[in-house]
């Protein structure tokens, strides 16, 4: 009998965003019994703010486009440190990734002749992006959740993973949590364990990311053995609104760019000219959230501290049916009429490249069970994410992370059972702060970790500067233990962000020691103190693991690219 | 820029529905805040262990819905500036679902219902081509973010608490998303009338009132999905036809 809830699965998704529910559906089709664990309810994960679109070369809006081009894109985005071989998979099977979600009841907006319609973006040299005005992440999720459900998936809604368990070989046999509605106990035993628990935005003041992207995949994973890679690599969004305070940071989706958008300073210039005469307004988001940035140091921002977007330009009828919830946004939060007046906006910590290492295949990462995908896996994106493929990201490696996982799942006899006395431990340990006198609180050291973040390891990073805020987070951290928690166990705000915070210093530390070690720029990893690109760095990704209860970095180098594949990308 | 700021004060609902009770509390805020900005500050100040559901922030995930001044809205789109100036603002979970703590309440029954709706279903051989004036009016519907509000307000289910005989409007909204799918073969009809309980809507708007997406749910989606149940179970000229011709499913 056992003294905890206990659920037992063949595989268990953590996470209910776009690739969570993706996996879980191919998990569930190829025979395995599968639930997903969501940290919210079902359909509110971050996905649902996704905007522009999905990229997938459907050519319905440029025949000239197909895999090929969208590789090449998606590489260049990246700066050649992505894992080709995952780009190529991407650029591949996006399309059909597209057909399925309108098999399941997408609605995508129609080209004249009746197909799915495809919009530009930045960074994408056709126009790739299939779209539903700008809420394509909720007709995505909305979408999977009406399948997961058709196909009789199990879903655990408000439940936090805190632990992944492991066996005495180091596979995952499980994962341990609590309700939130309760503060109960549950344990879940599987054969696999899939992390698609999205990004870490909240570890920086300014984000575009919900409140629940605090790490807890790529700590969970980290913790359990893992590899992760390409954690220096954070994207930070060039438009989010800078004012007001309460939405600062919110995202204005690059489909306003894509519609026609242009960027001006506060004396009126189209300053992209100066960044990047030939995409100007469609650069990559490293190109025009550092251009940004650098105007509104020297002076030239506007009245918030940001920069102007304008699309004033177009009909407010064409505005108001391409961007109607940009449209809303401006005039709900900040009293601006997008049609007529122009908007201000900055960078926002919005993306990171970089997570758990996997598979190119199967997704499968460097512990035996553990699966990943989505924005908590590592290799697609490289140095910088293009628009649109996040999205395509979730639904071609959630597929495949699903089937790997499912696979892996029919080998495997039965999940190792953990003995009562480790769960009593893990149990206890998320208790302690209801027992601490008081001292810290969660809000205030989670404040001071996003300012550290801010200052030492934002858009322009410094190797100075990032020792620096290496120090400061080994204070932080002993600070950790002296948060106090009130109340009970029951829906309580501070004692979930005491959980997620433990999740994002970690991560937070991790970040900051492969930026340090990159001593280059490229991409979205910005040097002052090494202001180059460095090609000995371009075929090298940094690798984290824990050893000895420390992060240790190490730089190992890119899959070799045949021959053929080379010739793809042209020269570069 | 130096933010204008002034003291404003909150009563929020603190406690379990058998043991709750409304507490004062007292910021400074400034211009531009929302509701939810305001709760979370009084969490980090004051209330640590405050039970609020909140995700995106932005109005677009439909977690935090509660009952402002007792109207039902999400609190990340509800700007004090809006609100009666000097006046404290009332915050409290939403009535027509069983409280857990605080502003969290027990939303699952909707998942439930959910469940029980014949999925899309699309033709056999269709090469997918749609218009988009086709898809206009669905889009509309597909716009909705589960936030729940509409099926606060009806009182078919806040007042006469009717969860078992009817789905409320969200899921009449879903219904009607499905039923006007150019390509689904589905046939939902009884369902909307018998299960989904359609004909318990009399029509009062209150749902298209606070919905933050401002999807006209009486009028574009129970309103045509009440004229097709009409049109097949009760218009005797149609009843006579399909008698004679057999049955299709209707495709108005």
């Amino acid at each position: 009998m056992n003294k905890f809830e206990t659920y037992a699965y063949d595989v268990l998704v953590i996470g209910s965003g776009g690739a969570g529910l993706r996996a879980a559906v191919a998990s569930q089709e190829s025979g395995a019994r599968t639930a997903v664990i969501s940290k919210c309810l079902l359909g509110k994960a971050h996905t649902v703010m996704a905007e522009g679109g999905i990229a997938a070369s459907l050519g319905h809006v440029d025949e000239n486009d197909g895999w090929q081009p969208h590789f090449k894109d998606t590489m260049f985005g990246g700066k050649y440190v992505n894992d080709w071989r995952m780009a190529l998979i991407h650029a591949k099977e996006s399309p059909e990734a597209v057909r399925e979600l309108e098999r399941w009841g997408a609605v995508f907006d129609r080209t004249p002749d009746g197909r799915i319609l495809q919009r530009a973006f930045g960074g994408h040299t056709h126009p790739r992006l299939c779209h539903v005005g700008d809420r394509t992440g909720l007709e995505m999720i909305r979408t999977l959740q009406d399948r997961a459900v058709a196909v009789g998936i199990d879903t655990f809604m408000e439940c936090i993973i805190t632990r992944l368990l492991t066996d005495r070989e180091g596979a995952v046999c499980g994962a341990f949590g609590f309700f939130k509605n309760t503060g109960k106990i549950v344990v879940f035993r599987s054969k696999a364990v899939i992390i698609a628990t999205g990004g870490l935005g909240k570890i920086w003041r300014i984000t575009s990311n919900s409140w629940d992207c605090t790490a807890d995949g790529q700590a969970l994973a980290y913790e359990a053995g893992a590899e992760l890679k390409d954690m220096e690599f954070v994207q930070f969004h060039p438009t989010g609104m800078v004012w007001p305070p309460g939405v600062k940071g919110l995202l204005v989706t690059e489909a306003v760019r894509g519609e026609g958008g242009l960027l001006k300073n506060k004396l009126g210039e189209r300053f992209m000219k100066k960044y990047d005469p030939k995409r100007m307004e469609l650069s990559t988001r490293d190109v025009v959230a550092r251009a940004i940035n650098q105007e509104v140091k020297e002076g030239r921002g506007s009245e918030h501290g940001g920069v102007y977007l304008d699309i004033s330009h177009r009909s407010a009828a064409y505005v108001k049916r391409k961007l109607p919830s940009m449209y809303q946004q401006f005039k709900e939060f900040a009293d601006v009429d997008i049609t007529k007046q122009p908007m201000e906006v900055g960078p926002t910590c919005h993306y990171t490249m970089g997570g758990v290492r996997v598979d190119h295949e199967s997704q499968q990462s460097s512990v035996k069970g553990l699966f990943a995908a989505g924005e908590a896996a590592a290799g697609l994106h490289g140095g910088n994410r293009l628009g649109g493929n996040s999205l395509s990201d979730l639904i071609v490696f959630g597929k495949r992370a699903g089937m790997g996982a499912a696979e892996y799942a029919r080998k495997v006899q039965s999940p190792a059972i953990i003995e009562d006395t480790t769960l009593e431990q893990y149990s206890r340990e998320l208790f302690l702060p209801f027992e601490r006198p008081g001292g810290e609180t969660p809000a205030g050291v989670h404040h001071d970790l996003q300012n550290i973040m801010e200052a030492h390891a934002g858009i322009i990073r410094q190797g100075s500067e990032l020792q620096e805020g290496l120090e400061k987070l080994k204070i932080l951290k002993t600070r950790y233990p002296l948060i106090h928690v009130d109340g009970n166990t029951r829906y309580n705000f501070g004692w979930h962000l005491y959980l997620s915070l433990a999740n994002m210093i970690t991560v937070a530390e991790i970040i900051a020691k492969a930026a340090l070690e990159r001593k280059e720029s490229r991409s979205a990893q910005a040097r002052a103190d090494f202001p180059n690109m460095d090609s000995a760095w371009g075929k090298k990704s940094i690798i984290v693991t824990k050893v000895n209860g420390a992060p240790e970095i190490r730089a190992e180098l890119l899959p070799a690219m045949p021959d053929e594949i080379s010739k793809l990308l042209g020269d570069h | 820029m130096a933010e204008k700021t002034h003291e404003a004060v909150f009563l929020i609902f603190r406690g379990t529905p058998e043991n709750g009770e409304y507490k004062e509390y007292r910021i400074q805020v400034v211009d531009g805040m929302v509701v939810l900005d305001a709760m979370m500050e009084i969490q980090a100040k004051f209330v640590s262990d405050l039970g609020i559901r909140c995700n995106c922030g932005a109005g677009k995930c439909g977690s935090c819905s509660a009952e402002i001044n007792g109207v039902p809205r999400l609190m990340c789109k509800t700007r004090l500036s809006d609100l009666p100036e000097g006046q404290p603002v009332k915050v409290g979970p939403l009535k027509s679902f069983p409280g857990i703590k605080d502003l969290v309440t027990d939303v699952s029954w909707n998942y439930e219902v959910n469940k029980t709706m014949t999925p899309f279903t699309p033709h056999q051989d269709t090469e997918w081509r749609m218009q988009q004036f086709e898809v206009d009016r669905i889009q509309e519907h597909r716009k909705c973010i589960e936030c729940f509000l509409c099926q606060d307000t009806c009182h078919v289910i806040r007042e006469h608490d009717k969860k078992k005989e009817y789905c409320g409007p969200r899921f009449l909204v879903r219904l009607a998303s499905l039923a006007m799918h150019p390509l689904d073969a589905a046939d939902r009809m009884a369902f909307i009338k018998e299960k989904a309980g359609i004909g318990l809507c009399n029509v009062t708007h209150c749902c298209s009132d606070v919905c933050p997406e401002k999807i006209r749910i009486t009028d574009n989606a129970i309103i045509p999905l009440k004229e097709r149940i009409a049109d097949r179970y009760y218009d005797p000229v149609l009843t006579l036809i399909r008698r004679i011709f057999g049955k299709r499913k209707s495709n108005i």
